[in-house]
């Protein structure tokens, strides 16, 4: 029934492994250090172990194997969009052209990256109905913080710095109101209505002088269209405030819907949920930040542009592309400034443009339908045996409830959810939107076939019904995998954050 | 665990003792049991004027953070070391060991708005 | 499109749903419709994918110039071990581990992870990693303010300008004053004054990076590590070549509280400058500060040893507005991929990697120093780069050298005005004698040109 190997024990960690006299040849054996530097700014000890190369390759391997990814099962994470990243992706950031050009090459000497990234960028504008975006952030969380340091520039350059609010719907992700603070911005949380929708008449209550910003996610993370996304983006125009759009959920209306068309100035997209790039364990992520005419020159640097070629053989050329150089502009006086060291992430820029590339307009319009698809087929499922209490069509995700559940047997989402994870299942997202009691929030993604959905669902099944015979063994959950529940407490109250050297 | 009847209640869920111009405050067992396990208390420094109603720490259980308020102004004169190696001590004991700072009172009046144990326990209730 | 579905299984599964049609499910009101063509580059099959980019590489031709770039990032060796292990699909496809009982593995790497850069550091505790060493200083800084109240940041002009550019943005959010510290002549952070600067109790942190933009090793004495300390003003220490931590004394011993660092040279790739994978390190009594994921040891219900992550009411999806630090991601991966390398290298691995670059970088000084024209801008001990003032704009050498084929460094005018004659150059354990000898005798020709001209 698992998928995992049924090995409780840890492995030794890395340190506690090495034995001196162990080194692997990867570089010439140097001369001692203070051939070159004076003693007193060397360092005495360096207390890292010595590893045969092949003991590294085990460890890691072990480790790999005592870790779930998408690559082993499917990831019915709400708000996460964990796709497929198909494998062509890697191997084209894996180019050594592309992996190993320096980031202060010459513009001259980079035109291949430079066109990766503009064509990246001239991709993004028409899909989402942007002027311009920048690849500068490095997540979705930094790129809504660049968008707001966008709105506080603007601001500032108009004249009107008393507006220092900032409205986030009760269903928003964590890192709105918190992005928000880091500018000096004031939360100002709106209640969901009875739909699960922003109400305008609640947002009109809370517009004023002192608005600066409404972040939003469309779909909502209920999963939910917010259907008069016209009248709210209207509202807060009215009120001279600007709207921004929260792209973690664009997986939904890809080719579809545009947040350009709705009136949104500003957005940011997560390319490592909608356009493939692996989520690697948390992270590198990217964050392109994307803004409507009027807020342009507030972008981050460096900004890619282009020019016609002065000189360009035209005839070897195959795109529109081709026919352009580019440049990267720094030359930008009324930008935020960067967010990071250097340009983007560039390697995930080519990821993102070679899925864009695998699926032209046609395929990404495609792609977000089927998305919403398969969500609305686990939900329809899903509804004989759970409180679904959005029961309507949904996008991309949807939330179910396990309130009536708990009340009846006493398991609760978060039993059902290690339930899952007993039988070859990620999790979903929990407790997530904070409105919905006992919440599980599920997003199949375009990329799982009926026959996965189908076996989920009937886990998901089994695991309702087993509630209510046996609801013990739900609640001991999760028996097969490699460790049981953790203890959250002590880890928290006796932070053990590293190894320490015995003797030390 | 019932609300002592010797000490005075806020709605935030603090308790105050007063003791000539001194009050000892902590969070009730009705705070601590809807954090669940605390597993950390930011306390205010000592020698810091705190205002009625002010922001003077943070209670963290394992997946919630809760601000601690403070119900009446004043001196803070002393915080309760012991929480920070044992942060559980408001778990077990809210109303004794798990105290978490003592202020001197900048206007004795201030009591007056604060809840008697049986209204307290009434507030609970709804 | 990477879509299993059949005709016949959106048929069924619309039925299911009692929905007419795809475009049905995704319906929006009228007023938000689409009204244009997309714009869109036309679908490849793969073979054209690869030959697409394949044209985007050649385009690249920076690549295989002889080049002694550095300033922030770094070519160093990164043995293949480290792909075959970091690009298994399990590691690449995971999510951020929150479900621990399925992603042990991970966890455990990421503990490995805080645990090498405590002990390159010296210092208490590391976090799982933040975008990059520009994010790392100015989440430090936040440290810092939160730390003391102040609102304030002395840093030293000698930092990457990058990493100063980056600060100035997120201060900016915050409504946080920076002020600098000058470069002294050797091309050191000039501290002399630095008592009395923080004696008035207002900057929450100085900043000094050691080694600093030019290469020179940069610490504070312990005069003014103590004026520092005693003013209660914290003392970042930046890192942006990790390598060096091999070498030079950890940044504890020289009375940082927090180190701000990138880790690139630890085996992730240079690619046109991301993703990288920066640190943050601190005393203990920061721990609470710390932004973004921490990884802890702990227990499972059965009492097997787990890992877990941890002290999770700092982050933003609890805390909201009131996080320590918005940020949510860190850079997991490439932090996997710098455990690697520092597992595969041992200490005897980057003890001899470190001599490589102190060698060759003495190498490129003695012998570019040589050609008439060129001469060390600085006389302070210094890690892999070197300034050289070439007496002449730059910027017209180094258009020269790249004619020639050579990448000869960044152009500090870029960043100093006072120092537009100079050259930042950089020479790792992959520098060749060969490629040092080129470059000296190109630019003895190009220097000899540029004169004329």
């Amino acid at each position: 029934m698992t998928r995992f190997a049924s090995d409780h024990t840890a492995s030794p960690l890395i340190f506690e492994q090495g034995q001196d006299g162990r080194a692997n040849r990867y570089v010439d054996e140097g001369a001692p250090l203070t051939d070159y530097l004076p003693k007193d700014v060397l360092r005495g000890h360096l207390p890292l172990p010595d590893n045969s190369e092949l003991a590294v390759v085990r460890h890691f391997t072990r480790l790999s194997q005592r870790t779930f990814g998408i690559d082993v099962g499917f990831y019915p994470l709400g708000s996460c969009t964990m796709k497929y990243n198909p494998r062509v992706n890697d191997a084209m950031a894996s180019l050594p052209a592309l992996r190993d050009l320096h980031p202060y090459t010459p513009d001259e000497l980079s035109q291949g990256a430079l066109q990766i990234m503009w064509e990246l960028e001239r991709t993004f504008c028409s899909l989402f109905g942007m002027a311009a975006f920048s690849l500068n952030p490095s997540a979705g969380a930094h790129a809504e913080l660049a968008a707001l340091l966008i709105a506080k520039a603007y601001f500032k350059d108009r004249g009107e710095t008393q507006r220092d609010k900032v409205i986030v719907p009760d269903t928003a992700h964590g890192t709105n109101p918190a992005s928000a603070a880091m500018c000096g911005f004031k939360v100002i949380s709106l209640k969901s209505d009875e739909r699960g929708r922003v109400s305008v008449d609640e947002l009109k209550k809370v517009l004023g002088p002192d608005t600066a910003v409404c972040m939003m996610t469309n779909p909502n993370t209920l999963g939910l269209f917010e259907d008069h996304i016209h009248e709210i983006t209207q509202a807060v125009h009215e009120a001279g405030g600007l709207m921004y759009y929260d792209g973690a959920n664009a997986n939904a209306l890809m080719g579809n819907a545009r947040p350009g068309d709705m009136g949104f100035d500003l957005m940011h997209l997560n390319t490592h949920k909608t356009f493939t790039i692996p989520h690697g364990g948390g992270g590198a992520g990217h964050g392109p930040v994307g803004v409507a005419a009027h807020l342009v020159d507030f972008l981050p640097t460096p900004y890619v542009r282009s020019r016609k070629k002065t000189n360009g053989a035209a005839h070897a050329d195959r795109a529109p592309s081709d026919q352009l150089e580019f440049w990267l502009d720094f030359d930008r006086p009324k930008s935020i400034g960067p967010m990071r060291s250097f340009w983007s992430n560039f390697a995930h820029c080519v990821r993102a443009l070679a899925y864009i590339y695998a699926n032209g307009a046609e395929g990404l319009t495609k792609v977000s339908q089927l998305a919403v698809l398969n969500a609305n087929y686990i939900r329809v499922k899903v509804r004989d045996f759970l409180d679904t209490p959005y029961d309507e069509i949904c996008r991309h995700e949807f939330v179910a409830s396990a309130q009536e559940l708990k009340k009846e047997t006493g398991v609760r989402a978060l039993d059902i959810a290690k339930a899952l994870l007993d039988r070859g299942f990620m999790a979903p997202t929990m407790y997530f939107p904070l409105i919905v009691p006992e919440c599980l929030m599920i997003e199949p993604t375009e990329t799982e076939s009926k026959e996965t959905l189908d076996e989920f669902i009937g886990a998901l099944r089994e695991i309702v019904q087993a509630a209510k015979s046996d609801p013990e063994a739900i609640m001991a959950a999760p028996q097969y995998t490699v460790v049981g529940r953790l203890d959250e407490t002590k880890a928290a109250r006796q932070p053990d954050l590293r190894w320490r050297p015995a003797t030390a | 665990m019932a609300q002592p009847a010797d000490l005075l209640y806020s709605k935030e869920h603090e308790w105050v003792k007063v003791e000539g111009d001194v009050a000892t405050i902590g969070i009730t067992d009705y705070a601590q049991n809807s954090l669940g396990d605390i597993v950390y208390v930011e306390l205010p420094k000592v020698g810091a004027h705190v205002a009625q109603m002010g922001t003077v720490g943070v209670v963290e259980s394992v997946k919630a953070v809760s601000d601690l308020f403070t119900p009446i102004g004043g001196e803070v004169t002393e915080v309760n070391g012991e929480l920070e190696n044992d942060p559980a001590l408001v778990n077990r004991e809210p109303f004794a060991g798990g105290w978490m700072f003592k202020l001197r009172l900048s206007d004795a009046s201030q009591t007056s708005g604060l809840l008697s144990a049986a209204d307290y326990e009434q507030l609970t209730q709804e | 499109m990477y879509t299993p579905h059949t005709e016949r299984d959106i048929a069924q599964m619309l039925e299911a749903i009692g929905a007419a049609s795809l475009e049905d499910l995704v319906k929006v009101p009228d007023a938000v419709k689409i009204r244009e063509q997309l714009d869109i580059v036309p679908a490849l099959a793969e073979s054209d994918i690869v030959r697409r980019f394949e044209h985007f590489a050649k385009k690249n031709t920076g690549v295989s110039c002889v080049s002694f770039l550095g300033a922030g990032a770094y070519r160093h060796y990164a043995p293949p071990a480290i792909a075959a292990l970091a690009m298994r699909g399990e590691f690449l496809t995971a999510y951020t581990p929150y479900q621990a009982e399925v992603s042990q593995g991970y966890l455990q790497a990421i503990y490995e992870w805080q645990t090498y850069i405590c002990l390159l550091t010296g210092l208490d505790i590391a976090n799982a990693s933040v975008y990059d060493g520009a994010t790392a200083l100015a989440e430090a800084a936040i440290m810092s303010i939160n730390a003391n109240g102040r609102k304030k940041i002395l840093v030293s002009r000698a930092i990457h300008p990058n990493y100063r550019a980056v600060l100035k943005t997120y201060c900016d959010g915050l409504d946080v004053t920076i002020d600098e510290l000058p470069v002294a002549e050797d091309g050191t952070t000039d501290l002399s004054g630095i008592a009395a600067r923080v004696a008035g109790k207002e900057y929450a942190a100085v900043a000094v990076q050691s080694p600093n933009f030019f290469g020179n090793v940069d610490t504070p004495d312990s005069q003014a590590q103590n004026a520092i300390r005693e003013s209660g003003t914290v003392l970042i220490g930046v890192v942006a070549e990790a390598l060096s931590l091999a070498a030079l004394q950890t940044p504890a011993s020289w009375g940082a509280e927090i180190v701000a660092g990138e880790a690139q040279s630890f085996g992730v790739a240079q690619a046109y400058g991301g993703p990288y994978v920066g640190f943050i390190a601190s005393s203990k009594e920061h721990m609470r500060r710390i932004p973004g994921r921490l990884v802890g040891k702990t227990g499972d219900v059965h009492g097997n040893e787990a890992y877990v992550l941890t002290l999770q009411a700092r982050e933003q999806h609890i805390r909201r507005e009131r996080a320590t630090s918005n940020i949510c991601t860190n850079q997991a991966h490439c932090a996997l991929i710098a455990t690697i390398y520092l597992a595969l290298m041992g200490k005897t691995g980057l003890r001899d990697a470190a001599s490589a670059n102190l060698k060759r970088s003495r190498e490129l000084a003695t012998r570019v120093s040589s050609v008439p024209g060129c001469t060390l801008q600085f006389d302070a001990p210094f890690f892999n780069e070197i300034v050289v003032n070439v007496h002449r704009p730059a910027r017209e050498v180094l258009a020269e050298l790249q004619k020639r084929g050579i990448l000869g460094g960044v152009d500090l005018g870029r960043f100093y005005p006072e120092y537009a004659d100079c050259i930042l150059m950089a020479a790792t354990e992959l520098t060749s004698a060969a490629d040092i000898e080129t470059l000296a005798a190109t630019l003895q020709e190009v220097v000899h040109d540029t004169v004329r001209v």
